[in-house]
């Protein structure tokens, strides 16, 4: 049963295994293991970042293409729900609404993309995403009437959504039983489903060859596989799957705008999480997207210990200031991918391995 | 064989691009005011672009870090021009230059010079990779822009155009900015030292050569890899200096310029055709030109025409207008 839920990819690797539990754990009980309000919301975070993250892992790690362009599909997602309830009101006909209309301009744009780009060279894709990213970026802050511009979109959900709407009178285990909680639970459900479904694309046979053009494009190709027809059907699924990320983040946040979701620093992040927690594995997506998100609501704090300390000498404090948090980084990235390529889990994987 | 034939149907796009926007603009004052500032900025962004296209087709390296010597370029003219104010105050052309080609010149020397060192840490470790190269170098973007954030703030800094730049030329009813006269010519003076390198020195024999086929002119004896050091210095250098011009023809400068120009110079070379130089010329021409027409004619959408012409141009040419390598 496990196993099939699974799709017969197992963690391969004890350690592994626990983490990935306990973070289920984690995330499952998260309400009632850590009360407060930002802690609610770290959790919902890393919610998003792994469906986000895994999305993207599908083309990255299992295809081997680089897109820039995954925020892209990502804020499409976050902007239909949030133009589709300020348009309609808060209801789920809007809601859906939004969803579908996201779901098919992503579905186009990235075909669009795939077919223009992958159809001559592989590497025209990581260039050619990075310029329709830029200009949808510009395009999406400059049609305001629609967009809401750079101050993005605040908008109401269905209130069952709501933290007014209380389910239960009385606290239940400490916690208010209201529509806060139902919507992470809805986003709970919903990212599990999400992955359990990447998960199987990736051990389908379908996913075996798009590990075949990863590895040995020529050679995939001679065995009789289209290399372009499976690039662009991997480069709309992740795009399919980032835009429902992006749903979810807004339902959560009940608000869109470019620096939640279009912005080229969440292009890194995202990146960066792929590189940390393993490329080529989904697994991987999950562990390092809550890695990093918690330690980017931490770790920030800590610069700033830092820079207070070494106020002394003014360049260390500049270095070390808080703002500075994106150079970091990037050191970060470009030393694991020098010295860490296959990240957490392929290191625990490997780990394995060697001993039994 | 068949004799060198010159292919003149990429060249002919330029002028027949230009002709065709003239009913769409209507008047011919505007018309002529918006072909030059295209042309300028063409020549400007083709500066920049040389330095990537020859990198990529000499040891297939896809630099996404490029962008990062643009803004380096620029945010170091500011120091330079900055601390001259008497020169760029003056009114006399031939004072601001004595103020604005020692800024090139130390802007280029700075940014060839943290190209080496972009070469030697970040790119070297990952010849050959692509995925790799792709990831790391957008790394080392990340990084050179965070410290010029770091040295320079995160503030957009003002680049004032000498005295003696300012103003227009009137020509008929047309208006034509006098940098863009001079950012042209300053562009056909590189065009014209890169063409001379690139045909008439043996070194811009080996270069051609290794762009057409590395392993052979390695085979002949000819040490690529410090040949390719030499392009990418080179090339970061050029960047630099586009940077320099970029930044006078912006009248500002911010740390994300380079990331900002990198997209129209991925949409050039991709024209252009990876590893040519002619190619890219032409491409940034059309990209400065087309820019500038749908900057006036219709604004929002002035980014996402330049990406419609790549379609257009790789529907019509899927290796770009001048494809140089088999690779």
């Amino acid at each position: 049963m496990l196993n099939r839920l699974l799709s017969h990819d197992l963690p391969r690797s004890r350690l592994l295994a626990a983490m990935l539990v306990v973070l289920l754990l984690a995330l499952a009980f998260a309400p009632f293991l850590f009360p407060g309000v930002k802690a609610l919301s770290v959790a919902a975070k890393i919610l998003v970042f792994i469906v986000l993250v895994a999305s993207f892992d599908l083309l990255l790690g299992y295809t081997g293409i680089v897109s820039f362009a995954h925020t892209m599909f990502f804020g499409i997602g976050a902007y239909g729900v949030a133009i589709a309830c300020t348009r309609y009101g808060p209801t789920w006909e809007a809601i859906a609404t939004g969803v579908a209309g996201a779901l098919t301009l992503s579905f186009v744009l990235a075909l669009a993309i795939g077919l223009f780009s992958l159809r001559v060279r592989a590497i025209f894709f990581a260039m050619i995403t990075l310029a329709v990213a830029s200009a949808f970026q510009t395009l999406a802050s400059q049609l305001s009437d629609v967009t809401g511009g750079d101050d993005g979109l605040n908008f109401r959900v269905p209130d069952i959504l709501n933290g007014g709407y209380a389910f239960l009178d009385e606290r239940f285990l400490g916690v208010n039983i209201d529509g806060r909680l139902f919507c992470y639970y809805l986003l709970f459900f919903a990212a599990l489903g999400l992955l359990l479904a990447m998960l199987r694309i990736v051990n389908s046979p379908f996913g075996r060859v798009l590990q075949a053009v990863r590895e040995n494009e020529f050679r995939a190709e001679a065995i009789g596989y289209r290399v372009v027809v499976y690039r662009t059907i991997s480069s709309v699924l992740s795009a399919l799957f980032a835009t429902l990320a992006g749903v979810m983040l807004a339902l959560w946040l009940r608000y869109s705008g470019p620096d939640t979701s279009l912005s080229f620093e969440i292009m890194m992040d995202v990146l960066l999480i792929v590189v940390i927690g393993g490329m080529g594995t989904i697994y991987g997506a999950a562990i390092g997207a809550a890695l990093f998100v918690i330690a980017q609501s931490y770790l920030q704090d800590l610069l700033r210990l830092g820079s207070e300390a070494a106020s002394g000498l003014p360049w260390l404090a500049a270095l070390l200031s808080p703002d500075r948090w994106l150079l970091w980084l990037g050191v970060l990235f470009v030393l694991s991918v020098y010295y860490f390529p296959t990240g957490i889990v392929g290191r625990l994987r490997v780990k394995t391995q060697g001993i039994g | 064989m068949k004799r060198f034939e010159f292919d003149w149907k990429p060249l002919a796009l330029v002028p027949v691009l230009a002709l065709l926007a003239l009913p769409l603009i209507g008047s011919s004052s505007t018309w002529l005011t918006l072909t030059v500032a295209g042309l300028a900025m063409g020549m400007i962004i083709f500066v920049i672009a040389s330095g990537l296209t020859l990198v990529f087709g000499l040891m297939d390296v896809l630099n996404f870090g490029h962008g990062v010597f643009i803004a380096i370029g620029a945010f170091v003219a500011t120091s330079v021009l900055g601390s001259m104010g008497d020169w760029t105050q003056s009114q006399s052309l031939l004072r601001n230059l004595v103020a604005v080609i020692p800024a090139m010149l130390v802007a280029m020397l700075v940014a060839g010079a943290i190209g080496l060192a972009f070469e030697r840490f970040i790119v070297r470790p990952v010849y050959g990779q692509h995925l790799k190269q792709i990831l790391i170098t957008m790394g080392g973007m990340i990084i050179g822009e965070e410290l010029i954030k770091m040295i320079w703030g995160a503030q957009q800094i003002p680049l004032p155009l000498p005295e003696g730049m300012r103003g227009s030329l009137v020509l008929g009813d047309a208006a034509i900015e006098k940098f863009r006269l001079v950012a042209m010519v300053v562009g056909m003076l590189v065009f014209a030292v890169l063409a001379w390198t690139l045909g008439r020195t043996k070194i811009g024999l080996l270069i051609r050569a290794g762009v057409q086929d590395r392993e052979m002119v390695e085979a002949l004896g000819y040490r690529i890899r410090r040949l390719f050091v030499g392009v990418f210095v080179v090339g970061s250098a050029l960047a630099g200096l586009g940077g320099v011009m970029w930044g006078m023809y912006q009248q500002n400068v911010f740390p994300q310029m380079g990331a900002q120009v990198n997209v129209l110079i991925f949409i050039v070379i991709i024209i252009g055709g990876l590893g040519s130089t002619g190619g890219a010329l032409i491409g940034a021409l059309l990209v400065g030109l087309m820019a500038n027409y749908t900057g006036f004619l219709a604004p929002k959408v002035a980014l996402f025409s330049n990406i419609a012409l790549m379609a257009a141009v790789l529907l019509w040419r899927p290796q770009g207008v001048y494809p140089v390598t088999s690779r």
